[in-house]
């Protein structure tokens, strides 16, 4: 029950995008086609599952023994930055066009607050493996529900009549806002 | 001591173990890449206009490479570069045409009659959406968008209010084509000699009320040489500048507003 909990919260009522704000470079940057969101967001499951769980094992094996607790922030980039790579070689690899898809963001899930932010969530709740890898996961759907959900409707609005100035970012991030503002409805869901 | 090392040496470790994971990786998943890509990349101008159509010099030597853009694409690096990618990809290169950027505006601060004193921002995008600062709607408003958007130094204002194009250093990317609210800029083979000066769709009288050098649509040109020139919307304009037959300058020259003619006159050099 307490796991179902955990993942319910990790993608409907404390999503990453719409609720922490973060990761909304790549919210807004490949959220354009819903083929190219949902590759972005299965990217960043794999991501931040994984990276749940590196990280997991660096802090409880090796920081929080040895009292390097303070090291956190610098070894979970490491982590992050060597996984990115790892996906960026794969997707290369296997899909091509994909990789043109995806372009400057693949790279840039390295610099994705959105992973730095869950390991380091993770860290402060001092989750057991199991609820770490539960809530990397989930977390990570939540960013693939938002990212594809916006692609969506961003894909209505490019035949919706918008007002010159608010063509493109600005009727993202408006469009973004209702959608935080929605998402804010399933607060009450957990205690 | 210890408090120093043991950080230093935890955070080498995890370091040396993931990079250690990620060189096996790459053994793993390395992606074969033409050669060729680097060759032909090196090879571009590096100018990353967009000239071409593609994003960067890179995604331009990919297409090429792929065989989706043709070796004389790239519009900076003219013949030279055509000729070099051409030998790098084994295949003949097409004859490049040289082409250059064309204002077709003669509406100078002495021809073209002013509006009255326009003191909004200085830019022409700005003057354009208030109606500009000249009579005429079509013509060049001198405010050098087009000066600022050129990347190679080949644009300047002249004296006369208008933007003289430097023929040497023109590419032809097209940024001036681009930047010109009024679309004045035309991109033309360097070999074109006859060209309309003119955009003015104004009716005869009123087009030479605003300015001096305005086409009034008379058909002098048209009459003189029909296989490549036409009046259509009260401009005349050039339909196939081929056509037009080098004996018949003169009498095309006998434009009574200098709307249309070439560009460098003989006696100017």
């Amino acid at each position: 029950m307490e796991l179902a909990a955990i993942f319910i919260s990790a993608v409907l009522v404390q999503n990453f995008v719409l609720y922490y704000f973060f990761g909304i470079c790549p919210f807004l940057g490949v959220s354009k086609k819903i083929d190219s969101a949902l590759s972005m967001g299965l990217a960043v499951t794999f991501v931040m599952t994984i990276t749940a769980v590196v990280s997991w094992l660096i802090n409880n094996f090796i920081l929080i023994p040895y009292g390097l607790d303070y090291l956190q922030i610098v070894s979970f980039i490491l982590v992050i930055a060597s996984l990115v790579q790892l996906v960026e070689m794969f997707i290369r690899k296997i899909s091509p066009p994909l990789y043109q898809a995806l372009g400057i963001y693949l790279p840039l899930i390295t610099t994705n607050c959105a992973i730095m932010g869950l390991a380091l969530i993770a860290a402060l709740n001092e989750y057991n493996f199991i609820e770490t890898v539960i809530f990397g996961f989930g977390s990570g759907i939540g960013f693939t529900l938002a990212i594809v959900l916006m692609a969506g409707i961003r894909e209505q609005l490019d035949l919706a009549d918008v007002p010159i100035p608010l063509k493109g970012a600005g009727i993202a991030l408006i469009v973004a806002g209702i959608m935080a503002l929605a998402f804010n409805g399933f607060l009450g869901m957990i205690q | 001591m210890m408090d120093v090392l043991v950080p230093i040496l935890t955070m080498a470790g995890l370091g040396f173990l993931f990079s250690v994971g990620l060189v096996l990786a790459y053994k793993k998943l390395k992606v074969e890449e033409n050669p060729k890509i680097t060759e032909v990349h090196e090879s571009l101008p590096q100018a990353n206009c967009g000239g071409c159509g593609y994003a960067s010099c890179r995604a331009f030597a990919e297409a090429l490479v792929g065989g989706k853009a043709e070796a004389t694409g790239c519009p900076v690096g003219g013949a030279d570069t055509a000729n070099r990618i051409a030998a790098i990809l084994g295949i003949d290169a097409a004859e490049v045409i040289k082409k250059v950027a064309r204002l077709h505006c003669r509406g100078t601060l002495d021809a073209a009659r002013s509006r009255g004193v326009y003191q909004g921002i200085p830019t022409c995008h700005a003057a354009h959406l208030v109606g500009g600062t000249k009579q005429c709607s079509f013509g060049c408003i001198g405010y050098g968008d087009c000066v600022e958007a050129c990347l190679f130094d080949a644009l300047y204002m002249g004296e006369d209010g208008l933007p003289v194009v430097r023929e040497e250093n023109c590419t032809a990317c097209g940024k001036c084509v681009d930047a010109c609210p009024r679309n004045l800029f035309e991109l033309h083979p360097l070999s074109q000699e006859i060209l309309v000066f003119c955009r003015s769709e104004d009716r005869g009288p009123l087009a030479r009320k605003a300015c001096k050098n305005a086409c009034i649509a008379c058909g002098i040109c048209a009459r003189a040489c029909p296989e490549a020139i036409e009046i259509a919307d009260n401009l005349a304009r050039i339909t196939d500048f081929k056509k037009i037959d080098p004996e018949k300058i003169p009498d095309i020259e006998k434009c009574p507003t200098d709307a249309i003619g070439r560009i460098h006159k003989p006696d100017e050099g």
